[in-house]
């Protein structure tokens, strides 16, 4: 102690120095560091006093940044609390702010005092800044005085009114302090946090669920009517608060939802055994587990609405999305956030751990979350062990018949690690991966028995136990491994070892009959210096030889025996004891000695090698309760899904009628919208163009007004893709502009009259069949806004295509040539399909063409010329462009309606001087539009396109193509069809329909064994439909 | 000495934290300690009642069993607390905590406290830190209310606390003026919180880094175990007023996972594959990104080795080379090779043909810092080991752990297409840089 404050004295002395003015040059720097001792202190502060009172600012200042020294030393600098109290009214912002550091720390010890402050800040509540306002409440709520409660009170309780979403949030956040200062309050804190709740400010929406989970985690009925705006405001949150919310929509969900996991097996156990099942057994489960599944639409709302957020920077918000789709999401949509984690363990090591612990434990349930990233884990010699330990973990829990023989050549570079205690961790990890995988039981031993001659002790000794563990699993002739085994018992030294060898020979003596009693008569020699683990095992080995071969050890084991019945260690002299009365035959014996050998030659159960994270999952991921495996104080259980699940008319909000207009046109609006906020803008004019289509019933207008929408929307991205190609437009931006700029007032205004039309919208589609709420459900993961009929349309038209057109699911962009610069005489054209809806017509096709001028000239006027298009082919030309400037280049987009033919779409490109021929052919695949809907109706739809509509094949799957992820993703890439839920693991199906047309296109991968697959398409187009499949044959048999 | 002090410290440690231990403490971050590589306590900061510093007892402890500074656990269990650190900087940053909260956020948390100190003073070290000890306790006193993060863009804290310059210092001192800014935290309300208000530049430019690592895995053969590119695009960004700025690449598609800094609007991406943004004001991170592993990894350099340890003898032959292999035409500079020997090695005579070459004999580690590599001479290091006498030849050869820099080159050939500026009106300086490093690349001999 007297050490630290000597060096706080040189410290506080330099520190004077560096910042202080001259105005106090002698006092600090001037007491001599031996003086520091014991006089100096009260030396000290009694100048710091007269600084604070002199009328400088300056001089206070000084005073107060070297108080805040002592402060953060770690000084006591409380008897300066009536000096420097003083000073809280101080002009000066800085003085003011330390005196407010000053305070925080001290207010507690020093009360009554701390009471002639508190004037200050309630003038300062009433100031007309917010932001003053927001920093008295602050600090006043800081100050942990017991007497100044009810002022707090009543200061929080404005605040929550206050105008300013700042002044709000700070509410939020003395709701805490004033709880943990006076939990009696918690009554009144409730009423605030309720209101604060409805607050629609994104600022405000962290602190107070962060109030709410520590004063009445309890009251999820709170939560209900906020629910929806919770999911929807989430994305703006500021990061931290984003953490919060989300582990609290967590353990909300998970009361009010239920399982969506039933549909894939309630046991994840059974599942990986489906995996293995023949086809018919499966379909024969599915039938009995089918029990009609809908998830409640606000169950989906979350799952969408966090996984952007899988994109944020911040780990902590990463891990969050993590763990919430682990125990809310469909277990076939979980797999999303294994790239996000492996993403993770590129940052500090202390993130590392973290995730890695987590993964540990994800990956024991689901292996296949992470097989695709197994190289991820592979351990660097520079790792820290912790990290090491944990990869290592992983990838023995992902070790499977299919990538062991790679993992065991990874794992002998481990073994030859200089950092021994890895090594000895490595080896227990072939030992659990030779249990679990019987193929490379042989291998792995083989391979442990090797590592016995290794020169490193430790190694040695860990070889030695995992292989003692491996023979009891597998009885079978090993003799020659104990035998070497034996030998061993020479050189080596460490007790756990030698233990461990001399259990094995007792326990297999009968094959190794002339060694063990040798074995027992070295042991006999050595007995006295044995460590105590190993004499236990001397006399075991002793007593299983008594009773085997008695004729050769009868002698030793008496003696050895008599060695252990005057053993220092009483748990020696007792199993000497007991060995004695149960083997040797005297009068006294009783029945057991009869059955000596029974119980000591008894089959043992061979012990099970597992995870040391087996356990962990009951714990909620990504909580420090599952990093310490422990439960930590205040640690929430995550609770089971409930059977039955509560009323969902709960989270409906009331509404106000805002005039017929407008719930016409947002009634439709099946979906949910984001919030409108900062960067919303497109939705925004979407959701006014509806207002002028009509509500009509037929299928086909229905199909239309899908189009118009699209076209909607994909102008007002086409608006901004022009400004990106034109910069000197200034209107356009200026335009642009002013969207970005409404106020927030306004804007949070419209979030808010829509978020309650669209829950009074729920509200009906709650009430209605399950039917609807399927369908509902098949919107899914469609970030599209497009789809808008309304559930009367669907519950009319059960059979129509109850499917939207879905945004297309990212791949790679595949470029085309349309003209080469050499051709093109300096004049280059890529063209792609950018899968979007085009907005020149709901039945063309978006082409996006890249020019190029690679002259070193300008080209100019650069437009389409004449086109030669085959019968009943249209084509939207782009506007001519005027110039393009060497070396740049320009991508503008064309609508071309191939009337569902993969016929050539010829025309010219013409420049000011020349003009060139073209074409442009499609691939069938990019003739259609991905359409989302949900298994059951792809199944109905299948049901009425089979016979002439339906084409089938059986095709050889490349081995890398089988998983699920590598197929979806195949296929996605070859044609642009949507992924629809799948509940088997075996099929995949895709759905799409034709631009043209609009006709459905039904795609079924079924994997059979043997690494084969049927084929199947369903489609009225049966041509496009036969052109599909052979180009999907090749997709799948190639790697 | 030292061990007496320790168990002074346990003793005091239990009998205060069973008298500061307050009932209802549920704070997420309660207190802070700067510890130094030497165990002191330099730094302490509460964010409510006052935690006695002996509960970092139980720190002293576990670092004392890690032995090493990065084997300590960051996350250590006490009765009535739970310590959390990070090691960086060679400063330990503790946080105590007495309830359940998801480790990561303290541990990001902490993080960003490092990367603001690092912002505001240039270095993060002990001397740093103590000699701006009021700024220092003035950012964290604005970072976290009651435990709960409030400002962490380091835009708005550099808005409330100016950092320290040697001119506003001077200043200061002369003019009595401080460092705490007299204009309110207006960014903390606006829709765009990261960035500040009212900026104005006389030159206004914007400059983009296109960083790519290449982390790799090299076999004794030569072969690639496991290669993989993440990328980093920083940006300076110095512009007027509030500019709206559109990045787009010419194959956004190689980007397989994106974080993205706050201000990127993720639909437009997610639907343009365009970043699309209103910048902070100065340097930030706007976006990693991860290349897909599907595609192959150019791996731009090669090393050639021959480390013999022979049985009988006490000396050992190292040889190594490194050569250039996929460089798309550019040189390779910056190489830096590093070595951990094993232990039996006592010293090594080494002749290097370019560059110059360490070895320490304590910690056993071989640094050799190569330079450029010319294509038509390649760089060694050939020479022999001498190793400790009696003791058998390791069993494993060293791993080699390479360092390297390409500049102008982007290693997955990701391209920027063009930056355009919108919403002001002037014409900015735009910039982009491409450079491949070495992230962790090591190769097994």
């Amino acid at each position: 102690m007297s050490a630290s404050s000597l060096g706080y004295n040189e410290q506080g002395g330099e520190a004077a120095t560096e910042q202080g003015q001259e105005a106090t040059p002698t006092t600090a720097p001037s007491v001599p560091a031996a003086f520091g001792l014991f006089s100096s202190d009260t030396k000290k502060n009694e100048d710091l006093k007269q600084m604070l009172e002199s009328n400088k600012d300056s001089a206070k200042l000084d005073a107060m940044k070297r108080i805040v020294g002592m402060i953060a030393k770690g000084k006591n600098a409380s008897e300066l609390f009536p000096a420097v109290v003083k000073n809280v009214a101080s002009k000066n912002i800085e003085i003011k702010k330390l005196v407010y550091v000053y305070l925080m720390r001290y207010a507690e010890e020093q009360q009554d005092l701390a009471l002639l402050s508190i004037s200050t800040f309630q003038r300062a509540l009433k100031d007309p800044n917010q932001l003053i306002r927001a920093s008295a409440l602050r600090v006043l709520s800081s100050i942990r005085v017991p007497i100044i409660v009810p002022i707090m009170m009543l200061a929080i309780k404005e605040a929550s009114a206050d105008l300013s979403p700042y002044v709000r949030k700070n509410a939020a956040h003395a709701i805490q302090k004033l709880y943990s200062l006076d939990p009696e309050q918690k009554e009144m804190l409730i009423e605030v946090i309720e209101k604060l709740l409805k607050d629609k400010s994104t600022l405000v929406a962290g602190s107070v669920v962060m109030a709410f989970e520590e004063v009445c985690p309890d009251r999820i009925d709170l939560i209900h009517k906020n629910y929806r705006k919770l999911c929807n405001l989430l994305v703006d949150v500021e990061e931290w608060g984003q953490v919060v919310i989300i582990h609290m929509l967590t353990r909300y969900a998970r009361t009010q939802f239920v399982s969506p996991w039933k549909e894939d097996g309630v046991l994840e156990e059974d599942n990986e055994k489906d995996f293995y099942e023949s086809d018919e057994e499966q379909k024969e489960k599915d039938q009995k587990v089918k029990k009609p599944y809908a998830m409640d639409p606000d169950h989906r709302l979350l799952i969408r609405n966090t996984k952007p957020l899988l994109q944020s920077r911040n780990a902590a918000v990463v891990m969050a999305v993590a763990q919430l789709y682990w125990h809310l999401a469909p277990k076939s949509e979980a797999g999303i956030v294994s790239k996000s984690l492996v993403r993770l363990l590129r940052s500090n090591r202390e993130v590392q751990y973290i995730v890695l612990q987590n993964i540990a434990t994800m990956s024991i349930q689901r292996k296949g979350m992470f097989e695709p990233y197994l190289k991820s884990f592979y351990v660097r010699s520079t790792d820290p062990t912790m990290i090491k330990t944990s990869k290592l973990e992983i990838l023995t829990n992902l070790a499977n018949e299919a990538n062991i023989s790679t993992l065991l050549r990874e794992f002998q570079t481990y073994v030859k690690s200089q950092d021994k205690q890895f090594a000895a961790a490595t080896i227990q990890a072939i030992g659990r991966c030779a249990t679990n995988i019987s193929e490379v039981t042989d291998t792995c031993l083989n391979g442990l028995v090797c590592l016995l001659s290794n020169r490193d002790e430790i190694v040695v000794a860990e070889s030695v136990v995992v292989i003692k563990k491996l023979l009891q699993t597998q009885p079978a002739h090993h003799g020659e491994i104990i035998k070497h085994m034996a030998k061993l018992l020479d050189t080596i030294t460490v007790p756990v070892a030698r233990a461990s060898i001399l259990w094995l020979i007792g326990e297999y003596c009968e094959r190794v009959p002339k060694i063990a009693p040798d074995v027992l008569r070295k042991m006999a020699k050595s007995f006295t210096n044995e460590d105590d683990l190993v004499k236990l095992q001397i006399l075991n080995l002793g007593a299983k030889l008594y009773l085997t071969n008695s004729k050769q050890t009868k002698l030793l084991t008496q003696y050895i025996l008599n060695l252990g019945k005057y053993d220092q260690s009483y748990d020696i002299r007792d199993r000497t004891r007991f060995i004695r009365q149960l083997i040797v035959p005297n009068e006294k014996s009783g029945a057991l000695s009869k059955y000596a050998k029974k119980i000591f030659l008894a089959q043992k159960p061979a012990p099970l090698l597992e995870s040391p994270f087996k356990d962990r999952d009951r714990f909620q991921l990504g909580t420090l309760s599952h990093t310490l495996n422990t439960k930590a104080i205040g640690y929430l259980e995550l609770s089971n899904w409930p059977e039955v699940a509560p009323d969902p008319s709960v989270r409906n909000v009331e509404v106000i009628e805002l005039g017929k207009e407008w719930s016409v046109a947002l009634g439709k609006a099946k979906k949910e919208k984001p919030t409108e906020k900062f960067y919303s803008d497109s939705e925004e004019e979407e959701s006014a163009s509806t207002t002028d289509t009509e509500s009509e019933s037929t299928s086909e207008s229905e199909k239309e007004k899908n189009g118009k929408e699209e076209g909607s929307s994909m102008e007002n991205s086409e608006s901004s893709s022009e400004e990106l190609s034109d910069s000197e437009s200034e209107s356009k931006e200026g335009s642009a502009k002013k969207k970005f700029k409404t106020t927030e007032e306004s804007d949070s205004d419209d979030t808010e009259k829509k978020t309650k039309m669209i829950s009074k919208k729920r509200e009906s589609s709650g009430s209605s069949d399950s039917e609807s709420s399927s369908t509902e459900e098949s919107s899914s993961d469609s970030e599209s806004e497009s789809d808008s009929e309304s559930d009367a349309e669907s519950r009319k038209h059960k059979n129509a295509i109850a499917s939207k057109v879905s945004s297309p699911i990212f791949v790679p962009m595949k470029t085309h040539e349309l003209l080469h610069r050499m051709s093109g005489k300096g004049l280059a054209a890529h063209y792609h399909f950018s899968r979007q809806p085009c907005i020149y017509g709901n039945q063309m096709v978006s082409v996006q063409v890249t020019l190029t001028n690679t002259t070193d000239q300008k080209l100019e006027n650069i437009h389409v010329g004449e086109r030669k298009l085959p019968a009943g082919m249209k084509m939207h030309v782009f506007n001519p462009i005027e110039f393009l400037e060497p070396e740049e280049s320009i991508t503008v987009s064309m609508g071309i309606d191939f009337c569902d033919s993969t016929q050539t779409a010829s025309f010219q490109l013409c420049t000011k001087e020349d003009h060139f021929n073209v074409n442009i052919q499609p691939p069938v695949g990019e003739l259609l539009l991905p359409v989302t809907m949900s298994e059951k109706d792809f199944k109905t739809e299948q049901g009425m396109l089979t016979g002439m509509n339906e084409t089938s094949t059986t095709i050889t799957v490349a081995p890398q193509n089988s998983t699920r992820l590598v197929l979806l993703e195949k296929v996605v890439k070859a044609a642009n069809l949507g992924v629809v839920p799948s509940g088997q693991d075996n099929i995949h199906r895709f759905s799409a329909k034709t631009v043209h047309s609009g006709s459905l296109m039904l795609v079924t991968v079924e994997l059979k064994e043997g690494s084969t697959a049927q084929l199947i398409i369903n489609t009225e187009k049966t041509v496009i439909g036969s052109i599909l499949l052979r180009e999907l044959k090749p997709v799948l048999s190639q790697g | 000495m030292r061990i007496k002090l320790l168990q002074n410290r346990v003793l005091l440690g239990r009998q205060s934290v069973s008298s500061t231990c307050t009932p209802l403490g549920s704070t997420m971050i309660h207190s802070l300690f700067l510890i130094n590589s030497s165990g002191d306590i330099f730094l302490e900061k509460h964010w409510k009642s006052v935690v006695s510093r002996s509960v970092c007892d139980y720190f002293f402890e576990a670092q004392e069993r890690a032995t090493e500074a990065e084997n300590v656990p960051p996350v250590i269990p006490t009765p009535h607390h739970y310590l959390l650190n990070v090691y960086r900087h060679k400063i330990f940053f503790v946080a105590v905590i007495q309830t359940e909260v998801p480790p990561l956020f303290v541990i990001e948390f902490l993080h960003r406290v490092v990367d603001t100190f690092q912002d505001y003073f240039g270095v993060c070290s002990e001397v740093v830190i103590k000699d701006n000890v009021v700024v220092v306790y003035e950012v964290l006193e604005e970072m976290l209310d009651n435990g709960f993060p409030l400002a962490t863009e380091s835009n708005i804290l550099k808005e409330l606390i100016k950092p320290p310059t040697i001119l506003r210092t001077v200043v200061n001192t002369i003019t009595g003026s401080t460092n705490v800014g007299d204009q309110l935290p207006t960014g903390q309300l606006s829709v765009v919180p990261w960035r500040r208000t009212g900026v104005k530049y006389t030159n206004n430019e914007a400059y983009f880094d296109v960083i790519e690592e290449i982390d790799a895995i090299i076999d004794k053969s030569g072969s690639t175990i496991t290669a993989e590119i993440q990328g980093v695009i920083d940006a300076c960004v110095k512009l007027t007023g509030m500019p709206d700025l559109t990045l787009s690449f010419m194959n956004p598609r190689l980007l397989d996972d994106v974080s993205f800094h706050p201000c990127v609007r993720f639909k437009r991406w997610e639907s343009e594959r365009i970043l699309s943004f209103i910048p902070p004001d100065g340097n930030f991170r706007l976006l990693s990104y991860h290349v897909s592993a599907q595609n192959l990894v150019a791996i731009p350099v090669y090393v050639k080795h021959n480390i013999s340890f022979r049985d009988s003898s006490s000396l050992g032959r190292f040889e190594i080379t490194v050569g250039p292999k996929q460089t798309m035409g550019k040189t390779v500079e910056g190489v830096m090779v590093t070595s951990q020997m094993p232990k039996g090695v006592l010293n090594m005579s080494l002749t290097p043909s370019q560059g110059m070459h360490t070895f320490d004999p304590v910690t056993k580690l071989l640094s050799w810092d190569v330079g450029k590599i010319n294509p038509q001479k390649l760089p060694s290091l050939k020479g022999t080991m001498s190793l400790q006498a009696g003791t058998s030849k390791p069993d494993e050869n060293p791993t080699i752990n390479l360092q390297f820099k390409i500049q102008q080159l982007a290693i997955s050939g990701l391209k920027v297409n063009r930056l355009d500026m919108y919403g002001e009106k002037y014409k900015p300086f735009k910039g982009i840089k491409y450079m491949t490093k070495a992230g962790k690349f090591q190769v097994r001999t």
